[in-house]
């Protein structure tokens, strides 16, 4: 060790005499070139990841497009046309053969306007009511919510205005699909929101009848609750009465995810402090108020990634109705892809990606716009 | 930083504007309170006249808080009678709504709602609870805004605010209800000690407009040049109260001049 002189040392006084102005950051940070090199290939083990997913992701998505367009048959008008090479992809005239029915079902050909109508409205009144900045607000959430249900109800089911009714048992593909989808969707949240307040509500009987009812709903398998709902529920009605099967099933799966529901909304709720009620309350807000105005939009917005979670397992779920012989989007397309005079090796495989995408689409679709209403809800209270 | 920077701020206020009415404000008679097994507050008796400036101070866990909550009721007493601005706290929610009505309260952690803007958070109770038209709460949380100097941040949300100016916001929120008492529980011990001096500036100015309040607060400068009176709490009960003169001259418990000899250095 060296001794060093006062004069090596740092001084102990400092005295800065010129402020540091503010550059622009070097080259390598910013701009496309920063990114990739931020981003991808940071280090070897990131170079190597890089590579290997642009691989994986080459791979598949040739995979894809070599079954869907390059080896597809385009033409033809039965299965003998997708059955001419052996090395055949995609087996469009089968689809195209059939894509009314795996819309409309066995709806009735003439009526089947009706069902463009409905779907029309319901695009109108949903695109308006998704966008924030859109006007009306009130109106709109009052039209879809209350309006346009007993609207869909009337135009599907028909049976006045001297519209012919049509029953459910011919309602099938995408019309099933949408109706059990968007009916569980729609009813789920607001029950679930109700029985998470009753599940940590004060009053013992609410509190109590709300777990029992969560907790049945949760232990049963959807399979089985449409069983039951199509099958055993028949022997225990008065003869005579008959519920319709479709709107068995529709009740079914909405109180089954709302009980999932619920148990969502109530982590939300879980995650507020005590202090905002404490503040609602101070001020004379009432109960509903505090829960509707205070408690519930921040419980709400902190479970977004879990209601829409919930959303696509129901919409996924909807597919088990084919169970109960209610023929939605893939029941349609089970059943038409048997059909031998469309026996080719690759029809069912067709159907099956006209069913993945149409699922896809719709699922990827809310998860989207699920982040961008997490984005715009960020009010940036976590500083 | 010394300990008591806090007790060295500057704070001038105008006794003269502050009068005290012969009025009952608020009145505890042989409050008890119990958690469970736990005797929380013991035979509190307490009267507090309109204008009434209180400091109310005590070790930790000494019941204070809980006092001044039974008062708008987030707490609930068992034993005793509370009587708010002539309204009984009982299990009547009617009664009870009315009292939360007039009675504002400040919360250490301020408890803004973190998802509407400032001008919202002041605009909420008005709106639905007095039912006033949404134009003219605005008028009156820009007008209570102003009057903690603040009405710049209007539109911003509570998270993109200081602590001091989250809480001056969370006083203007209570002003825009009107209240004829307004209850702090240690409004200022959760802030810097550069924003206490607002917020204590903003709660003096209160007071000389001759609000009613009640403060659960260990500044000493502040209970000095604002209180009318000072009361000591520990282990649930009221051991010391007094003028703040003599509360902090001439302290009579052995228990006051401990915790005074503790907060004072
Ligand atoms: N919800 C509760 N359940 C059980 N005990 C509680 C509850 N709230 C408070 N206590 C207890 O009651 C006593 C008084 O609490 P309180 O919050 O009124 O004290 P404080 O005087 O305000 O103290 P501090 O200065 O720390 O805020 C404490 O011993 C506390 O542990
Ligand atoms: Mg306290």
């Amino acid at each position: 060790m060296t001794m060093t002189s006062a004069s090596d040392t740092a001084p102990i006084a400092f005295v800065r005499h010129e402020m540091v102005q503010a550059e622009p950051p070097p080259p390598s940070m910013v701009g496309m070139q920063g990114w990739l090199k931020k981003n991808l290939f940071s280090t070897p083990g990131n170079i190597l990841l890089t590579a290997v997913g642009f691989f994986l992701a080459a791979w598949l998505i040739w995979q894809v497009v070599d079954f869907a367009i390059v080896r597809a048959v385009f033409v033809g008008t039965s299965g003998e046309d997708c059955r001419k090479s052996p090395d055949v992809g995609a087996c469009w005239p089968y689809v195209q053969a059939y894509w009314k029915l795996f819309v409309y079902g066995r709806y009735p050909i003439a009526e089947r306007w009706r069902v463009d109508l409905t779907g029309l409205v319901f695009v109108v009144l949903l695109v308006p009511l998704m966008i924030p900045a859109a006007p009306l607000k009130r109106l709109n959430v009052i039209l879809f919510f209350l309006i346009f249900p007993v609207f869909a109800f009337s135009m599907l089911v028909g049976g006045w205005f001297g519209l012919p009714h049509v029953e459910t048992a011919l309602w099938g593909g995408v019309l099933v699909s949408l109706v059990v989808a968007v009916t569980g969707i729609v009813m789920s949240l607001p029950l679930g929101v109700l029985l998470a307040l009753g599940r940590r509500s004060k009053m013992p009987v609410i509190r109590l009848l709300s777990t029992i009812f969560i907790e049945f709903w949760r232990g049963v398998p959807l399979i089985t609750v449409l069983f039951m709902a199509s099958n055993m529920l028949p022997l225990f009605m008065p003869a005579g009465v008959d519920v319709d099967k479709l709107l068995r099933a529709l009740i079914g799966v909405s109180l089954f995810s709302a009980a999932y529901m619920a148990e969502v909304v109530r982590g939300g709720l879980q995650a507020i402090p005590k202090g905002q009620y404490e503040g609602a309350m101070a001020l004379g807000l009432s109960y509903w108020r505090m829960m509707g105005l205070v408690v519930m939009p921040q419980a709400l917005k902190l479970v977004i990634p879990g209601i829409v979670n919930t959303f696509i397992g129901l919409f996924k779920d909807t597919t088990l109705v084919s169970i109960v012989s209610i023929f939605d989007l893939l029941g349609m397309i089970n059943f038409t892809r048997t059909d031998s005079a469309w026996a080719a090796p690759t029809t069912a495989m067709t159907g099956y990606l006209v069913a993945a995408v149409f699922y896809w689409v719709f699922c990827f679709g809310m998860s989207r716009y699920s982040m961008f209403m997490e984005n715009r809800l960020n009010t940036g209270h976590k500083r | 930083m010394s300990d008591n920077t806090v007790s060295a701020i500057e704070l001038k206020a105008d006794r003269s504007k502050m009068k005290v009415s012969d009025e009952t404000a608020v009145k505890l008679a042989g409050v008890n309170k119990w958690y469970g097994d736990f005797h929380v507050l013991k035979d509190i008796n307490l009267t507090v006249m309109k204008g009434e400036r209180i400091v109310i101070c005590g070790p930790s866990g000494s019941g204070k808080s809980t006092m001044i909550r039974c008062i708008n009721r987030l707490e609930e007493h068992q034993k005793g009678q509370i009587v708010v601005d002539g309204i009984e706290l009982t299990n009547d929610l009617k009664k009870i709504d009315e009292v939360r009505r007039d009675v504002g309260m400040v919360f250490q952690h301020f408890n803004l709602f973190p998802h509407l803007t400032i001008l919202e958070n002041c605009t909420l109770a008005p709106i639905w609870v007095k039912k006033m038209p949404k134009k003219e709460a605005e008028e009156v949380a820009m007008h209570y805004l102003k009057r903690v100097r603040i009405p710049e941040q209007a539109n911003k949300y509570p998270g993109q605010l200081s602590g001091g100016q989250q809480q001056r916001v969370a006083i203007a929120r209570s002003l825009c209800m009107n209240p004829k008492i307004m209850l702090f529980d240690e409004p200022t011990s959760a802030l810097d000690p550069e924003m206490v001096k607002e917020v204590l500036e903003v709660m003096i100015s209160l007071a000389e407009s001759g609000m009613t309040m009640l403060c659960v607060t260990h500044e000493m400068g502040f209970a000095r040049q604002v209180a009318n009176r000072v009361i000591f709490m520990d282990a649930g009960q009221i051991i010391e109260q007094n003028e703040p003169e003599a509360f902090f001259g001439n302290p009579q418990h052995e228990r006051t001049k401990l915790f005074l000899s503790q907060i004072l250095h």
